[in-house]
């Protein structure tokens, strides 16, 4: 035995005193903080960062962000940090497979969320649904409430498109007019308004009497509107994506300043876009639906101001750096709550690795009751975990002096529908 | 609404539509014509041309005639900077192989539209119109800058024309389209042409886009109809044609506007590539084109 080699088994006196050091650091309490925080959890984000969606993907970013950042200054979940990964996938459904291929497989993140656009989140789910990863979407589409998808994937930061328009057309029909003609993008969002609103509108004693479906890539819109019929009373209109913009302003051109008929429309259509854009005068005195105001309004809760001001978004609904950088407000707010869904989920179920990806979704299956707060800036809302979609309460706002200003807010029974699938007799 | 200004409305967007088609792919022809270039990023040039009137007319403050009229001088004369740096610095390097400048201008829309989502941003962006102008007929309004856009687009095709038959350096680019080599005996200086070529093709969908912001939007993505319908246009009319060019553009944009109102959008595009094929096929150097 050479001299070496006894010294490796001897401690020497500084190694000794070291170690008393820490271990008396550790049972003070000096190091706990750093004690506590063990490895982050990784939690993948499927972002639009490009193609059509990358308006909404940039403020889906900053909202998630500010959402991770809040809750990292809380302790994180679990007393774990939380790390947000980010992937694009185009607004493609086929990349979007990929993305959670990649989340799940290279990145070794313990669940996805965030999806916006619905034919990304069909394309995706069941690659999730194979992986057995947990998927939350940030959608608003029926997909997941209709039974389409599978046991891995959730809504729970966003009212689909369905409890939506219930909630809305009661007061289409009383207020607006019970004529209606309906202008929506020829996909599966669009198909979910005309079958919803046409069904909703007729529940009210109203009737839709023309349903004009655009291809989603259209850039010109004069040659739709002579389908309008005159003796339409409301124009219901869902566009979505860069010719939203020139369908306003070919309406404008079409019908007149002050004529033609009443305008309702999803927020949808010109999120990020400034209400006050030169050609968007026809909007004047229209009505839309909105989820979260971006106007901050008179009534707005208490947390509204902190959630701004996380986020960087002034009283007008645009960055604080830069006023002409509109945000999708009605729709980024549910990254944030689902950021914080994922919380109160992971540390109810005890959640530690990928081995309590189940545990986890039953969890969450069990949530019901979501109350107002920080966690959710847009409102209280209740999930069903039958159904893996959550139901909240939606506003009304009237374009005025280019602002749109709130004059309505639906209850939660509004938008309340029967169930139609019971996610939770699936099996994994 | 009745058959007649239904009609009417439907040959309205027609032509406003193949004005600014014609415009586009009239620059597609002449690159391919003279440089036997396939151009991909012709698309690119346009959307570049787009982002540009926008971000000028940011920049002019004053009326909206001033910040639009900017646009239409500077943005088409940035783009056509670009273009020419990017002949000489990529496809001159590839001594202007058929294959090789498909693939070099495939990346180069690539690197365009990257380059505007980076710098410009994903939203639609709109430029204000010169004007505000409302036609009420008695049956549908109509905007009067898109009467103007027809006029407009006549104006500049006349004045290609002009340059092109009327002019020396319309001479030597003509004379370069006919036979490289000898036109290089007689002294001319090709890569100059060529240079030349890509940006006076790259101009004029630049001024096309300019054109059309003030209706349509700004959007880094703008670029792919554009060039799908330029294809079309530009294999009905014969490759290198500029007068089969114009005519099919008249063709393709009334047709569309036509039959997308009366019928649908979708099979207004089936129709025309369906033509496409059949022109391929039974006359394949195209309406006005020269046999091979």
């Amino acid at each position: 035995m050479t001299t070496k080699d006894r010294n490796a088994f001897a401690p020497s006196r500084r190694a000794v005193l070291a170690g008393m050091g820490a271990g008396l650091l550790a049972t003070t309490g000096l190091v706990r903080p750093v004690m506590a925080q063990g490895a982050p959890l990784k939690l993948g984000f499927q972002l639009h960062a490009t193609g059509i969606g990358a308006s909404y993907g940039r403020w889906y970013q900053r909202t998630a962000d500010a959402a991770a950042k809040m809750i990292n200054d809380m302790g994180g979940i679990g007393g774990r940090p939380i790390e947000l990964i980010y992937e694009d996938d185009g607004t493609d459904p086929k990349r979007g497979a990929e993305v959670v291929d990649k989340m799940a497989n290279q990145h070794g993140c313990e669940l996805i969320l965030g999806t916006l656009f619905s034919h990304v989140v069909m394309g995706s789910a069941p690659r999730a649904g194979e992986l057995k990863i947990p998927y939350l979407v940030c959608s608003e589409g029926y997909h997941v409430a209709s039974g389409a998808l599978n046991r891995w994937t959730l809504q729970p930061g966003i009212t689909d498109v369905r409890s939506q328009i219930s909630a809305m057309a009661p007061w289409v029909a009383a207020n607006l007019g019970k004529k209606v003609t309906m202008v929506f993008p020829d996909y599966a969002f669009g198909h979910d308004h005309r079958d919803f609103f046409t069904a909703a509108m007729k529940a009210q004693g109203g009737e839709v009497i023309a349903q004009i479906a655009i291809p989603p890539t259209e850039t010109s819109f004069t040659q739709y509107l002579p389908q309008i019929p005159a003796e339409t009373e409301v124009l219901y209109h869902v566009m979505v994506g860069p010719g939203v913009l020139t369908f306003v302003k070919e309406l404008g051109e079409f019908y007149g300043p002050g004529n033609g008929p009443k305008l309702f429309g999803f927020i949808d259509s010109l999120e990020a876009v400034d209400i006050a854009t030169p050609g968007l005068e026809f909007l004047e005195g229209s009505h839309f639906w909105e989820a979260h105001n971006r106007v901050k309004p008179a009534d707005a809760g208490e947390h509204e101001a902190a959630y701004r001001a996380a986020v960087g978004v002034d009283d007008n609904g645009a960055s604080v750096a830069d006023a002409t950088d509109v945000s999708t407000y009605s729709h980024m707010f549910s990254t944030w709550e689902t950021l914080f869904f994922i919380k109160q989920a992971m540390e109810a179920a005890g959640y530690t690795g990928p081995a309590d990806r189940q545990k986890l979704v039953e969890t969450m299956e069990g949530i019901s009751d979501l109350p107002y707060g920080i966690e959710r800036p847009q409102g209280a809302k209740v999930f069903n975990g039958k159904t893996h979609q959550v139901f909240g309460t939606q506003t009304i706002s009237q374009v005025q002096g280019g602002k749109l200003v709130k004059v309505h807010q639906t209850s939660m029974a509004d938008g309340a529908y029967d169930d139609a699938v019971d996610y939770t007799t699936m099996s994994f | 609404m009745a058959f007649g200004p239904y009609l009417l409305l439907a040959l309205m967007e027609g032509l406003v539509k193949a004005a600014v088609l014609a415009l586009t792919a009239v620059g597609l022809s002449l690159v391919f014509g003279v440089m036997r270039v396939v151009n991909v990023a012709h698309g690119a040039f346009f959307m570049l041309g787009a982002v540009l009137a926008y971000t000028v007319a940011q920049y002019i403050p004053g009326p909206a005639a001033l910040g639009w009229l900017a646009a239409l001088v500077i943005a088409p004369m940035i783009v056509a900077a670009i273009a020419a740096a990017a002949d000489t610095l990529v496809l001159k390097r590839l001594n202007y192989d058929p294959e090789a400048t498909i693939v070099a201008t495939i990346g180069l829309l690539y690197i365009l539209e990257q380059a505007a989502l980076s710098f410009f941003g994903p939203d639609a962006r709109p430029v204000e119109a010169p004007f505000t102008l409302r036609l009420q007929l008695p049956w549908f309004g109509f905007s009067g800058y898109k009467l103007f856009v027809i006029l407009a687009a006549i104006a500049i095709l006349l004045a290609v024309w002009w340059f092109m038959t009327r002019t020396r350096a319309g001479l030597v680019m003509r004379a370069t389209q006919v036979d490289r080599q000898t036109a290089r005996a007689f002294g001319i200086d090709v890569d100059r042409v060529y240079a030349g070529v890509f940006a006076l093709g790259a101009a004029l969908a630049a001024i096309a886009a300019v054109l059309l912001v003030p209706i349509s939007q700004s959007h880094y993505l703008m670029g792919g109809d554009p060039l799908l319908l330029s294809f079309i246009v530009v294999i009905i009319g014969g490759l290198g044609s500029l007068r089969g060019t114009v005519v099919a553009a008249l063709i393709i944009g009334i047709s569309d506007g036509v039959i997308s109102m009366f019928y649908s959008p979708t099979l207004a595009k089936i129709i025309a590539t369906a033509a496409v094929a059949m022109v391929l096929v039974f006359r394949p150097q195209g309406l006005f084109g020269a046999r091979a």
